[in-house]
């Protein structure tokens, strides 16, 4: 396997001094913490990419008598298992990160949002939570961790999703806003981080915010933990710098045949052979050609095969994870499915994929939450350049 | 019915009485019980004290928490495009010969309950499946037979 792009070790980097950096980091001012999270460019690796230090510190300016951390582990976007691999091999990491949080906003409680299909990772976290206590204790910090199981639900990685399911309620997003650093969980100011940013925060407050901020490119700073799936004769996860062209991470990933990836899962964007140069992985900037942001899914397909069975099985997943609470989402989806099963079987024309198109669209700008509006990402982006798979 | 009554309160006193704590009560029903019975739904609702519309709809969100019985191990195979790039087709229809099952189905001693789930996060590892919690990676025909022997076996010791 070809190696144009550097393999990094920041995260699963086997280290164990979380009581120095914790101890360290508390002696610091608040302030001067935030600013440094502010100045190493973190940004939200669950895909969003919300400024990290920035959240916190609107969370800590927030007045109220009851806040919350929470880490988001519902890892549920299709070819993304980068989260499982954190939570079981550094997850002191994350803990630490919640610890330094949890002290800067007042939040005196914390909760891990583990998806049910993890649920054999649980013993060994409780193992490692107990540890933390017994830390947090001879550190002075009033601050206790618990985990949370969901049941099997895509929407509940979406943080107001997650915290109406916490609350025993069905899975259905909130309006935004108001956003979770006012009021979340209970509503009560609640910072809700990725499991991998959290892990990224330990390595900052260890190595500095310039070390850091020295990975990436513009708007895209530090490493980033890819999960590569598909045709790949090296099918793992990979911590790389963000920024990186994706026609590079094809010569070093791909088996020679690519066809297209899928960059983000279900919910991101379909990149065809042609583009792969002109693509860069990070988040939306001032960069040249495109830029994706993503959670880190990478699934490579190769020339066997069919785009139309990959959408379909996209659309097959929406359907069924759509929470059903707004129209475009739940009709939409349907509709979608419907659409290219009616133009590949010739009970339609082919020019009515460009209603479908436009279907898409008007989910992208109605639906409620990040799900439905995403669903347009993988369906144009795939018809738009494997149209005649849709059709023959 | 007495029972129900007995698990549900147990877990009330385990998890506490408020809305935060209904979903782990539903899980540990299922976890005891594989579902939720209609009898354990009104029960929950009454320990909570809110309407057993309000449980009957939390309980039908998540596809993890089943109203309709199970059997005692719950087969779910990742159905997502990369598991079935790897051969999760054959995986199904291997379970479903040797379960002597469809899909959806659970077999007439009430042991097994073959289902399909989306991503499990074991991409690079697919096919994949859980029976019940534990999760099964690189999975071919062959293999999977032999992990079903291993828990019918486990079964006739235990009887």
């Amino acid at each position: 396997m070809k190696k144009n792009l550097q393999r990094l070790d920041l995260i699963f980097k086997n280290e164990h001094d979380s009581e120095a950096i914790l101890k360290k980091t508390f002696g610091r001012t608040d302030d001067d913490v935030i600013n440094d999270l502010i100045s190493s460019g973190l940004k939200g690796r669950g895909g969003a990419g919300f400024p990290t230090g920035l959240k916190w510190k609107l969370a800590a300016e927030t007045q109220s008598d009851e806040k919350f951390v929470i880490c988001n582990a519902d890892e549920g976007e299709p070819g993304t298992f980068k989260d499982r691999e954190i939570l079981s091999s550094v997850p002191h990491k994350v803990l630490s990160g919640m610890a330094v949080c949890a002290k800067i906003i007042g939040a005196k409680k914390g909760y891990i949002y583990l998806r049910s299909e993890y649920n054999f990772l649980k013993p060994q976290l409780l193992r490692v939570i107990d540890e933390f206590h017994d830390l947090f204790d001879s550190l002075n910090l009033d601050f206790r961790v618990e985990i949370f199981m969901g049941s099997g639900a895509y929407i509940c990685g979406e943080e107001s999703a997650l915290f109406e399911s916490m609350e025993g309620k069905r899975g259905e997003p909130r309006n935004k806003p108001p956003f979770p650093t006012d009021s979340g969980y209970k509503n009560k100011p609640t910072v809700i981080n990725n499991v991998e940013t959290l892990a990224h925060t330990y390595s900052i407050l260890k190595y500095g915010a310039d070390k850091f901020k020295d990975l990436g490119i513009q708007d895209s700073r530090g490493s980033k933990v890819f999960s590569v799936s598909g045709d790949t004769p090296a099918p793992g996860i990979y911590e790389l710098e963000f920024g990186m062209s994706l026609q590079k991470f094809v010569d070093d990933f791909g088996d020679g045949d690519s066809k297209a990836v899928q960059v983000g899962g279900a919910s991101g964007f379909c990149v065809p052979r042609k583009r792969f140069n002109k693509t860069v992985i990070g988040y939306q900037g001032k960069l040249r050609g495109t830029s994706l942001p993503t959670g880190g899914s990478m699934m490579i397909f190769n020339s066997s095969r069919s785009m139309y069975n990959v959408l379909h099985n996209y659309l097959d997943f929406f359907v069924e994870e759509s929470c059903g609470q707004c129209t475009p989402c739940r009709v939409g989806t349907q509709q979608l499915l419907l659409g290219i099963q009616a133009v590949k079987k010739g009970e339609q024309p082919s020019s009515y994929l460009n209603k479908l198109l436009d279907l898409a669209e008007a989910m992208r700008v109605t639906a409620k939450c990040g799900l439905g509006q995403s669903v347009a990402n993988s369906f144009s982006s795939i018809v738009e350049n494997f149209k005649e798979e849709m059709i023959y | 019915m007495a029972e129900v009554k007995q698990l549900v309160k147990g877990l009330a006193d385990q998890h506490g009485r408020t809305m935060e704590s209904l979903l782990p009560i539903l899980q540990g029903i299922v976890h005891q019980e594989q579902h939720i019975s209609e009898d354990a739904m009104v029960e929950v609702a009454r320990e909570l004290n809110i309407s057993a519309a309000q449980v009957y709809g939390t309980a039908t969100f998540y596809s993890f928490l089943h109203t309709k019985p199970l059997g005692k191990y719950v087969i779910r195979v990742c159905k997502t495009i990369t598991c079935m790039m790897h051969g999760k087709n054959q995986v199904i229809k291997e379970l479903e010969s040797v379960l002597k099952i469809n899909l959806g189905e659970t077999t007439h001693d009430g042991k097994f309950t073959l289902l399909e789930t989306n991503c499990l996060g074991q991409c690079h590892k697919g096919p994949a499946m859980l029976i019940n919690d534990e999760p099964y990676t690189e999975l071919t025909p062959e293999k999977v037979r032999e992990i079903i022997m291993k828990y019918k076996h486990q079964e006739i010791s235990a009887n």
